[in-house]
């Protein structure tokens, strides 16, 4: 991989509004080897790299996916398993002093990688937004809210004060904020911790992003107000048919709202597909670990939970060979010609379903459903 | 977990009387917290003579008990007062009013120094597993310290029984003088328990145990928990805001809504036919991991709004402003927590899978909660006045509602 990106600092030309219409003239033939022609966002073996006082801290290694318009992926996994710095990284928030990022992001025709970072500051916030897990944080606290939508709205459209205000409370109307009008003026910390998500999804949306990422969009939410972000969520995509990459560990919101899902263990995917086959047939041994975890809502359980054993590894020593193995309760099922040092690739199983690992998917079956499944 | 455990086993050799602190003539159909009308108000002050302008109902009015053996879950919403709660029957916080009970002896108002004998028996795990350990001691200093504050010297010496201790919690013996930093969120919440277990607790009040740790993690602590229940007879107090850990843990279930518990029940009849309206919601609104439900989101009740604030909250039944059954009864008049079947309380006018309460309407059930109702009552009258003067300063209010419920 030659094409790392460029990491010298930003100069700070955060004047260039644009039309708005540079975006469309880029050449929409250009994707990725093996990308399906509607998909929207493609990333092909994406890796993140930190140099840190401690050694190589392989953030997300290798990671790859497809997303179409109107889909929403669900990525989930433990802390430090590398989904926030994927998303991190589509959007360039990386932190461009310390990261090495290699591998393709193509959005929409449009490789971000090779793109400078003031072409991925043109994008971010039109074409691509975020939603982040602490509103509180996210907010400017010295700003209020209507100011910063407003702000979000006019560095990507060259409106005056009264449209950008107009279509501020708009938005803000939109995603249910109660007196639109009056809580335009209002500031972060006088909004209630579901508001501001709401408020922080409105300024995500005041430019119609095709793209939108949400990082643990529900986490810091209490379980009812949670549920109506999650409608919202749902309801605005619709509406504006975009495509929405959720993250969170969460394995009921995924259910919730994704259509396709991505497990990752130690900066990598380690099973991908459909959400229904991944709930229904999932295909690593970290996917089972991760179902028998869960204590159930929907059914009276009162056995022992099946937890994974040990901890999540450092990703500055990621084991060899399959990363999970020191926890895997199969590691040592005898397989042909494999060795412990082998990293297992991510295979095809069925329609579109994915996974990394070295057990023959006869085997995985027969341990899924007479081992896993039953104790469910 | 089923149902409740037998009695509770012997508790040691170090569980003796000590300046006669406990109460006599303990069985075991006693229970082992007897909660009767709790009370918690933290006062608003304002201007240089801090005069009170209005006060933060974080806890008002709650009865329960804990009986041996059994765990009890809490579940509620940030801001409905669950781990003031939590603090008020560990004597972490003074009541304001209400009465506490440990085995019979009553300990609302005891003094700092009454108190610590009865710290061995009442234990806490606390939720950030960060905070909750100071990082310039080890883990042995911190684990040895309830010896040292007790001045007990345990059986072939504090550090033999840390390190027993720590092994009792999935650590090695060997970590007896490594640092809190030196530890992931898992293993820190590990020494937060053994924390906890060294005096041998009868009760142990664990304040969000597992909230903070990853799934993979968390099932391992919720395990933990679980094992060292059956192993060492321990009672324990889970007060959580996941209906999910809450349903895998507990045996009886309190459901608190601004200060109140608005349900009380055993597991299985919580979750299979909730009462209170406030708890269908909430068990409703929680995404269940299965794809095939994703249709069914005709069945979830969606909340209108926030949780009110403490301060001021609604008169009449204080989740009027969000159900969708609400009447003019409910407005007007709260509704007591009565038995609606056995073992089943709730408190609402009109109740889901149970005949209506309201006033009126035929709803001469159970009153054996009757007097308790009124007890709580007075209490509430005298929050009534606060309140509209409360209402003037509603700005300085938000922030110290917000940290105030928790």
């Amino acid at each position: 991989m030659s094409n790392v990106r460029k990491t010298d600092t930003d100069t700070g030309k955060g004047t260039d509004t644009g039309t708005g219409a540079a975006s469309g003239s880029e050449t929409a033939a250009a994707k990725p080897a093996g990308a399906p022609a509607d998909a929207f966002l493609s990333v092909r073996d994406l890796r993140i790299h930190f140099d840190t006082d401690d050694g190589l801290v392989k953030s997300v290694d290798g990671v790859s996916f497809d997303l179409k318009a109107g889909q929403t992926l669900g990525v989930v996994g433990e802390s430090g398993s590398g989904k926030s710095v994927t998303s991190l990284g589509i959007m360039g928030l990386h932190n461009s002093q310390r990261a090495r990022i290699s591998g393709q992001i193509w959005l929409d025709g449009e490789d971000l990688v090779e793109a400078g970072p003031d072409r991925v500051r043109e994008l971010r916030g039109h074409k691509m937004a975020m939603i982040f897990q602490d509103p509180l944080s996210a907010l400017h606290p010295y700003y209020s809210v209507g100011a910063q939508i407003v702000e979000a709205y006019r560095v990507h459209n060259a409106v005056d004060k009264k449209t950008a205000k107009k279509r501020a409370i708009e938005m803000l109307d939109r995603v249910g904020i109660p007196e639109p009008a009056r809580r335009f003026h209002d500031y972060p910390h006088q909004f209630s911790g579901g508001m501001r998500q709401r408020a922080m999804i409105a300024m995500a949306l005041v430019n119609n992003p095709e793209l939108l990422i949400a990082d643990e969009p529900t986490t810091a939410l209490d379980v009812t107000v949670q549920a109506q972000i999650l409608d919202l969520i749902r309801d605005l995509q619709k509406e504006f048919h975009s495509a929405v990459v959720i993250i969170t560990h969460d394995l009921g919101v995924v259910a919730e709202i994704a259509d396709e899902l991505l497990v990752m263990y130690a900066g990598r995917c380690i099973e991908r597909g459909p959400a229904e086959k991944v709930f229904y047939q999932p295909q690593h041994p970290y996917t089972w670990g991760l179902l028998g975890s869960m204590p159930r809502i929907d059914r009276e359980q009162t056995d022992r939970l099946v937890p994974v054993k040990g901890t999540p590894p450092s990703l500055i020593n990621v084991p060899s060979g399959c990363a999970f193995h020191p926890r895997c309760p199969y590691a040592d099922v005898p397989k042909d010609n494999i060795t412990r040092t082998e990293r297992p690739e991510l295979r095809l199983v069925t329609d579109g379903h994915h996974s990394a690992c070295h057990m023959s998917p006869a085997e995985r079956e027969r341990i899924w459903t007479e081992e896993i499944a039953p104790k469910l | 977990m089923t149902e409740p455990k037998k009695t509770i086993p012997q508790q040691g050799d170090r569980g003796g009387d000590q300046n006669g602190a406990r109460g006599s003539g303990r069985d075991t159909a006693e229970p082992l917290l007897k909660v009767t009308g709790l009370v918690k108000h933290f006062p608003i002050t304002k201007g240089v003579l801090k005069r009170k302008v209005g006060a933060v109902q974080a806890v008002d009015g709650l009865s329960f008990d804990v009986r041996p053996g059994e765990t009890l879950g809490v579940v509620g919403e940030s801001g409905c007062g669950k781990s003031t709660m939590g603090r008020l029957i560990t004597r972490l916080l003074e009541p304001t009013g209400g009465k506490v009970e440990f085995e019979g002896r009553d300990i609302t108002h005891l003094s700092a120094g009454a108190m610590r004998p009865m710290r061995r028996d009442v234990q806490m795990i606390f939720q950030d597993p960060y905070g909750s350990l100071n990082p310039r001691h080890t883990i042995g200093g911190i684990v040895g310290t309830p010896f040292k504050l007790q001045g007990i010297e345990p059986e072939g010496g504090v550090k033999k029984e840390v390190q027993r201790l720590l092994e009792l919690v999935g650590l090695s013996p060997e970590h007896y003088n490594r640092y809190p930093h030196e530890f992931s969120g898992g293993q820190r919440q590990r020494i937060g328990i053994a924390r906890a277990l060294a005096l041998n607790p009868k009760l142990v009040v664990a304040d969000e145990p597992v909230s903070a740790l990853d799934v993979s993690i968390q099932a391992q602590v919720v395990n933990l928990l679980d094992d060292l229940q059956d192993e060492l007879g321990l009672t324990y107090v889970i007060i959580a805001h996941d209906l999910s850990v809450i349903r895998h843990v507990s045996d009886r279930i309190a459901v608190m809504y601004l200060g109140k518990i608005v349900e009380l029940a055993d597991r299985t009849s919580l979750y299979e036919s909730p009462k209170h309206p406030y708890t269908k919601a909430l068990l409703s609104a929680v995404p269940v991991p299965d794809p095939s439900r994703r249709g069914g989101k005709s069945d979830r009740i969606l909340l209108k709004g926030d949780v009110p604030s403490p301060i001021s909250p609604p008169s009449g039944c204080r989740f009027h402003t969000r159900c969708w059954k609400a009447t003019e009864v409910c407005r007007t008049t709260e509704p007591p927590l009565i038995q609606l079947a056995p073992g089943h309380q709730a408190a609402c006018h009109h109740p889901e899978n149970a005949p209506d309460q309201a006033p009126g309407a035929g709803g001469a059930g159970a009153r054996e909660t009757v007097e308790l109702a009124e007890a709580k009552g007075s209490t509430k009258a005298e929050g009534a006045k606060e309140t509209t003067e409360a209402k003037a300063s509603k700005e300085t209010e938000a922030s110290n509602g917000g940290s105030g419920g928790e």
